[in-house]
């Protein structure tokens, strides 16, 4: 009989997109789930996992450290309750894939990480080289712990009832040997990209951080996210947390406008998920043409206000 | 102070990877292998802290087929003191290869570990945290960032979803090593003559004694399913007549 626990991932109080996701993929190998929420609040954050179809109990367990959540902390609490289960999953986002690992190794265990598709309790796929190849997995571990690619997956909905909701009893000390000292997180006035329905994304053709305005003003207009590439991101014209691809967000919205990416296999790895791409570049060769559903070769400082005005137009 | 950096040979990120036909893998024949690019990070940022004087000794290890010994050679050129490698034809997983290291880690005796966050070949980000985890560190995922604050703490900053968060960690640990860490530098040829002659100590995987069963199997490899073909537009009349009336996605 599977019993699968997965870990609830909140930021500022609010459960986040890629948890729900996880969630559906728990519901994949078993008919149900169990949440855990560890926070230094957790009664608003039970509350809304106990509300989540398919979840039949939330534990929780509450500390002042947990302000900040330490891989070496959440470890600690994850591996309490371990035994109970036959599967541990978290999203794989940077909150997942920091502390999953170290539960796996303590549990003497191997980690799949990033599984796309649930085939069944033993197998599991997963992409590798950058999503150039996927990998189906069979595990016969005893407890399998998973991170999940949370744009393979829709967000669990909600039900009526709520499930029931325990404390864990734990003995717990935080770490002493890492220390928080501080975070620095820009203020959002768009949509999240990771869970954005719609993105425009910015590369290399955009020339400088200025120009970038560009993208940020077709952004506004369709309420997309903003994304960029890693050559954007380099040569300084927007933060790192902007950028889609292997090394930063991987992104699954249903319309992505890539403007003035190249695309290569690093930024491709990150979005190729999308339902529909729209390639805008002045290079017909660049390889980004051959994975876009519409593609549109010229100068992207005339196309660009153009489509402003056009989508600006639609919405009137 | 004495670092280990371990490090792995990969296809290197610039080929075009081709899945063999019976769905057992990847093709690695004749195909161009480099140093992992995040690991070549972390290298470069070692060799930093020995320009500094932080740290007096760099260890570069790797693990695998004979040919990891071009990716040691390479990092003894960049600057490592030493290397050792453990030889294995096997293809191992991150809890593996976190044990093997763990073992190398009690032999050595490091004051701290750096590596890559992740090899772009497996994609698993997991071997830094699951070491930390088996020697019981503290780790420090995803940095950018790196200062040494005494002998005994380093100030690290670590990428995170949201932005930036910075933590204070006490040595000895392990820090995985982010993309924007460094630029890691070219070997300079007469750095690479030299390398030849620095230690390279080599060791069968079966000398460490260690039990490295998995449970865990490979069992089928493919390709990802081609997106089906694109259309090239005249204008953004044409694409917003796409976008909006036949996908309906504005």
């Amino acid at each position: 009989m599977e019993k699968v626990l997965v870990i609830a991932e909140h930021h500022k109080g609010k459960l986040t997109p890629a948890f729900l996701a996880t969630v559906t993929a728990a519901c994949q190998i078993a008919q149900q789930c169990e949440v855990l929420v560890i926070a230094d609040a957790v009664e608003h954050l039970a509350s809304e996992c106990a509300k989540l179809q398919n979840v039949t109990k939330v534990r929780v367990f509450s500390h002042a450290c947990f302000s900040h959540m330490l891989a070496e902390n959440i470890a600690q609490v994850v591996l309490s309750i371990t035994k109970d289960y036959t599967h541990i999953l978290a999203a794989s986002t940077t909150f997942g894939k920091n502390f999953m690992p170290r539960v796996a190794a303590t549990l003497d265990v191997s980690q799949l990480s990033d599984v796309v598709k649930i085939i069944d309790a033993h197998n599991f796929q997963r992409p590798i080289y950058a999503g150039n190849a996927f990998e189906n997995i069979c595990t016969h571990e005893e407890i399998k712990v998973l991170t999940v690619r949370a744009t393979a997956f829709s967000a669990i909905t909600q039900k009526e009832t709520a499930c029931e909701i325990e404390a864990i009893a734990l003995q717990f000390s935080p770490s002493e040997q890492v220390i928080f000292e501080k975070e620095e997180a820009p203020e959002l006035t768009r949509p999240e990209l990771t869970s954005a329905k719609r993105i425009v994304s910015g590369g290399r053709g955009l020339g400088s951080a200025e120009n970038f305005k560009l993208i940020e003003k077709i952004a506004d207009t369709l309420h997309a996210a903003v994304g960029a590439s890693r050559a954007a991101v380099d040569a300084g014209f927007v933060p790192n947390d902007f950028q889609v691809g292997q090394t930063g967000k991987i992104v699954a919205p249903d319309l992505y406008i890539a403007v003035g990416i190249s695309g290569a296999i690093q930024h491709i790895a990150g979005m190729k998920d999308s339902k529909i791409i729209v390639a805008i570049n002045k290079d017909p060769e660049a390889p980004i043409f051959q994975i876009a559903d519409y593609g549109l070769v010229g100068d992207l400082f005339e196309i660009l206000p153009q489509l402003e005005q056009a989508i600006g137009d639609l919405k009137v | 102070m004495k670092v280990l950096v371990p490090m792995k040979r990969v296809v290197d990120p610039y080929v075009t990877i081709h899945v063999k036909k019976d769905g057992s893998g990847v093709e690695t024949q004749n195909v161009k292998m480099s140093m992992n690019p995040f690991d070549e990070i972390a290298m470069e940022e070692a060799i930093r802290w020995k320009e500094k004087n932080t740290v007096q000794e760099i260890v570069a290890v790797s693990i695998g087929e004979t040919q990891a010994q071009e990716t040691l050679r390479h990092a003894l050129a960049l600057g490592a003191d030493e290397a050792l490698h453990i030889a294995t034809d096997k293809s191992l997983q991150p809890l593996q290869i976190a044990k093997i290291l763990q073992w190398v880690a009690q032999t050595h005796k490091p004051d701290i570990i750096i590596m890559g966050k992740q090899a772009i070949d497996d994609d698993c980000n997991q071997t830094g945290q699951m070491l930390a985890a088996l020697l019981g560190w503290p780790q420090a995922t995803f940095a950018s960032h790196i200062e040494f604050i005494d002998a005994e703490t380093v100030r690290v900053v670590r990428e995170v979803d949201g932005g930036l968060e910075t933590i204070k960690v006490s040595l000895p640990c392990v820090i995985t090593t982010d993309l924007r860490l460094n630029e890691p530098r070219y070997p300079a040829l007469p750095n690479i003559m030299k390398a030849k002659k620095k230690p390279l100590k080599v060791m069968a995987l079966e000398e460490t004694a260690l039990e490295l069963e998995s449970k865990v199997q490979v069992t089928k490899v493919e390709p990802p399913a081609p997106r089906k073909a694109g259309k090239m537009l005249k204008d953004v009349s044409e694409l917003m007549h796409a976008l909006h009336n036949i996908e309906k996605v504005i």
